[in-house]
């Protein structure tokens, strides 16, 4: 990869030697923004895990409300997404462009799909009254004020997600419009590798949500 | 961009547009935007500073009523602390000298770093509007509930603002790292980097591991305010303590963000001007690393009256103790080379004493914070002021000055008045600690802070400390004056003008657009002066 033929590629940036070099820096500039980000959850996380700590049986009412089997399905859909991504950086790496836009294709479709199933659980919520204001109502709740807590957390923690799903199908929907123009190649596709790490771990933290929302104490002890 | 750089150009005249310098991405070009920037909200945050030491002139609360008292001194403490000190070395002269001392084109991401000008342009912005609009009065901290639940201000504003700026730290400090790691010049190994590298190096850690826990605690309040989501009201379920401690979590290792360059300023400068290597140079590279570390273990010292748990307290007491160990191998490092050094007191060097003086007065009344019993006393007294002022202000602004000093005939290859620069630095010395030291003792004696009234028998400290502010004010002015009358009329800097070591002075004066005319090869320890 190396050599005075790299150093020709035009896809290199000035200030850097070789695209080695380039790939290198960009790969480790978003691991560091992964670490950013797992900081920037994490006070959420934190705070979740505070909360449900001190008001456990609150906290297990509440996730009691919230649906098993869509979770659940936006789940595999999520696993599957990081494979087809996953396929993506792999039909990069061998240059194969129809195969990329293939998979960063399905990588876009399962987003999107992840992000309707997600709208139709809050819709429920909206019409259930449980979410947080004035219009708040949990009946036959024994702690209706955690409970509610249990929801502002879950909220903001499932929001902020989806609207990095969001901003991760923007970044597929660029990469789809620069694969089909043939922007990569065997020796260059780091748009591809850097924000594949970044769709990974948007699927992650949803890993880390669905159990710490849905699962925890669901056979537990409530009433 | 593409013409080759002829001998006699250099990054400032590559292109005299308001574009090229809108859209450049050269990391010299952008760090003299961020001296631009970061000087403009310097002078509107000592504005409010001025208004505050006008009111205390007397006891009675007579120029201003008390909720306009506390939206000048929120907006003081907004502005110096997320627009001011924060930025101001690691972005100014960071930017600047980071990829040069490692002999690197530029740092790795140069459209990212553009960016992140941008970014702190627009929390700027918001910051701004949110003061056209009748100001903020929570104080920089924003404590909940008061920020979330009562407060009738411009709350949601500045926080965005801080949150949107926030990124903007993150970013330069990605670029950092990464630029560290892959872009040093063939030689330049770890331990061949300036000590200003290690410090940045860590300055970034914090940039990177802290801002985020900031930004996603802003999130939370602005949620509490526009969307009535309660994590921190206890009306709603929620804890306020929790906003204090992550609060803290960042807001306490932003501190080291600011002293820490400010650090790597010192090495340099200590070093340049004794003519001798550094003492001890592997322990000051990992006294910052260790500073950082030990840092995001501390923040609990600033709750020891917030309901915490005692044991809990003592554990942040005796860990508040470990940071000033770091602290002090770099002031003993910093003795020891000075000692037998052949010393010359240009105007940089002013300021390294005047920083050696303001940090141990700091540092040493951090330990009395840090003492559970004595900090029970003075908690929220003029005495904590004095304090972070000595160390955050007084330690941070004499390096970013000593080190604009050192670096400008390098940074636009003019040199300055040697004797207006010795006297400013002397002003300045002066000034400070008529203006913080009566405030330790109005602080011991009972005085709270973020009053505008308070009993007479505190008048006499308090003129004291106006007094100073405006020989503070004289301090910071003159350097504003002579640096840009260099610019003018100042005579032609060479490439190294204080015969000091380092790649930064090996290029020309100013640097050509690519740093080097060929790229460097390093060959020789740091700092390797004759003794």
């Amino acid at each position: 990869m190396s050599g005075a033929h790299a150093t020709q590629h035009p896809r290199l940036q000035h200030h850097f030697d070789n695209l080695d070099q380039q790939f290198e820096a960009s790969a480790l500039g978003m691991w560091l923004f992964l670490v950013t980000e797992i900081l920037f959850f994490g006070g959420l996380f934190t705070a979740y895990m505070i909360y449900r700590l001190a008001y456990p049986q609150a906290f297990a009412e509440a996730s009691h409300e919230l649906d098993v089997v869509l979770g659940g399905v936006n789940t595999a859909v999520l696993i599957s997404s990081s494979l087809t991504m996953a396929m993506a950086v792999w039909a990069a790496q061998m240059g194969k462009r129809s195969s990329q836009l293939l998979f960063l294709g399905l990588t876009i479709l399962l987003g999107l799909a992840f992000l309707g199933v997600k709208a139709v659980e809050y819709a429920a919520k909206f019409e259930h009254h449980l979410v947080p204001g004035p219009d708040f109502r949990f009946e036959g709740a024994r702690d209706p004020v955690h409970a509610q807590l249990f929801f502002s957390l879950y909220f903001v923690m499932t929001g902020l997600h989806a609207l990095h799903m969001v901003i991760g199908i923007g970044l597929m929907a660029v990469l789809f419009v620069m694969a089909a123009r043939g922007r990569f190649t065997k020796a260059y596709h780091t748009p591809v590798e850097v924000s594949g790490l970044y769709w990974h771990f948007v699927d992650i933290v949803w890993i880390f949500l669905f159990p710490l929302l849905y699962l925890i104490d669901r056979h537990g002890p409530v009433h | 961009m593409d013409t080759a750089a002829t001998p006699h150009s250099n990054y400032l005249t590559d292109g005299y547009g308001l574009k090229s310098w809108l859209l450049t991405r050269d990391h010299k070009r952008i760090g003299l935007l961020y001296l631009l920037s970061v000087s403009a909200f310097f002078v509107l945050g000592a504005v409010f500073a001025g208004l505050i030491r006008l009111e205390l002139m007397t006891p009675a609360g007579d120029l201003v009523e008390s909720d306009v008292y506390n939206k000048i001194f929120t907006m003081h403490g907004v502005i110096m602390v997320f627009f001011f000190l924060i930025p101001a070395i690691p972005a100014v002269l960071g930017n600047f000298l980071l990829p040069i001392m490692i002999g690197a084109k530029d740092l790795a991401f140069p459209r990212l770093n553009l960016l992140s000008w941008y970014i702190y342009t627009v929390g700027g912005v918001f910051t701004l509007w949110a003061l056209v609009n009748g100001g903020v009065d929570t104080g920089w901290t924003f404590y909940t509930p008061y920020s979330s639940a009562f407060s009738n201000s411009n709350v949601a504003l500045v926080v965005v603002g801080i949150f949107i700026n926030g990124f903007s730290s993150i970013l330069t400090g990605l670029n950092f790292i990464v630029t560290v790691h892959k872009m040093r010049a063939p030689g330049m190994t770890w331990f061949r980097m300036p000590l200003f590298v290690w410090a940045h190096y860590a300055t970034a850690l914090i940039f990177v591991l802290g801002t985020p826990v900031i930004a996603i605690t802003l999130v939370m309040v602005a949620a509490e305010r526009l969307l009535h989501l309660g994590i921190f009201d206890p009306k709603l379920g929620g804890d306020p303590v929790l906003f204090q401690h992550l609060f803290w979590f960042y807001s306490h290792p932003a501190v080291y963000i600011m002293i820490l360059p400010a650090m790597g300023v010192m090495s340099e400068l200590v070093a340049a001007f004794s003519r001798k290597r550094i003492f001890g140079y592997e322990f000051v590279a990992f006294s910052s690393l260790a500073i950082a570390v030990v840092g995001f273990l501390v923040w609990g010292h600033h709750m020891f009256v917030s309901s915490q748990s005692v044991y809990a307290a003592m554990a942040f007491s005796l860990l508040s103790y470990l940071v000033a160990i770091p602290s002090a191998i770099k002031v003993f490092n910093w003795a020891a080379t000075l000692f037998k050094g052949s010393i010359s007191f240009e105007a940089p060097m002013i300021y390294v004493f005047g920083f050696i003086g303001l940090f141990l007065i700091g540092g040493l009344t951090g330990l009395f914070l840090a003492a559970l019993a004595v900090d029970v006393h003075v908690t929220d007294t003029y005495f904590v002021v004095a304090h972070f002022h000595y160390i955050m202000v007084g330690g941070t602004i004499m390096m970013y000055l000593g080190g604009i000093h050192y670096w400008w005939p390098k940074i636009f290859g003019k040199l300055y008045h040697q004797g207006m620069a010795r006297v400013s630095a002397v002003v300045i010395f002066i000034g400070f600690n008529l203006t913080f030291f009566p405030q330790f003792i109005v602080g011991y004696l009972g005085m709270p802070r973020r009053y505008h009234a308070y009993p007479p028998e505190f008048q006499l400290w308090n003129i004291l400390s106006s007094a100073g502010a405006v020989i503070l004010a004289i301090g910071y002015a003159m350097p504003t004056f002579y640096l840009i009358y260099s610019l003018v009329k100042g005579k032609p800097a060479p490439a190294n003008p204080w015969g000091a070591k380092g790649l930064e002075w090996e290029t020309s004066s100013p640097p050509p657009t690519h740093n080097f005319e060929a790229a460097p090869v390093v060959t020789e320890p740091p700092y390797n002066y004759a003794k």
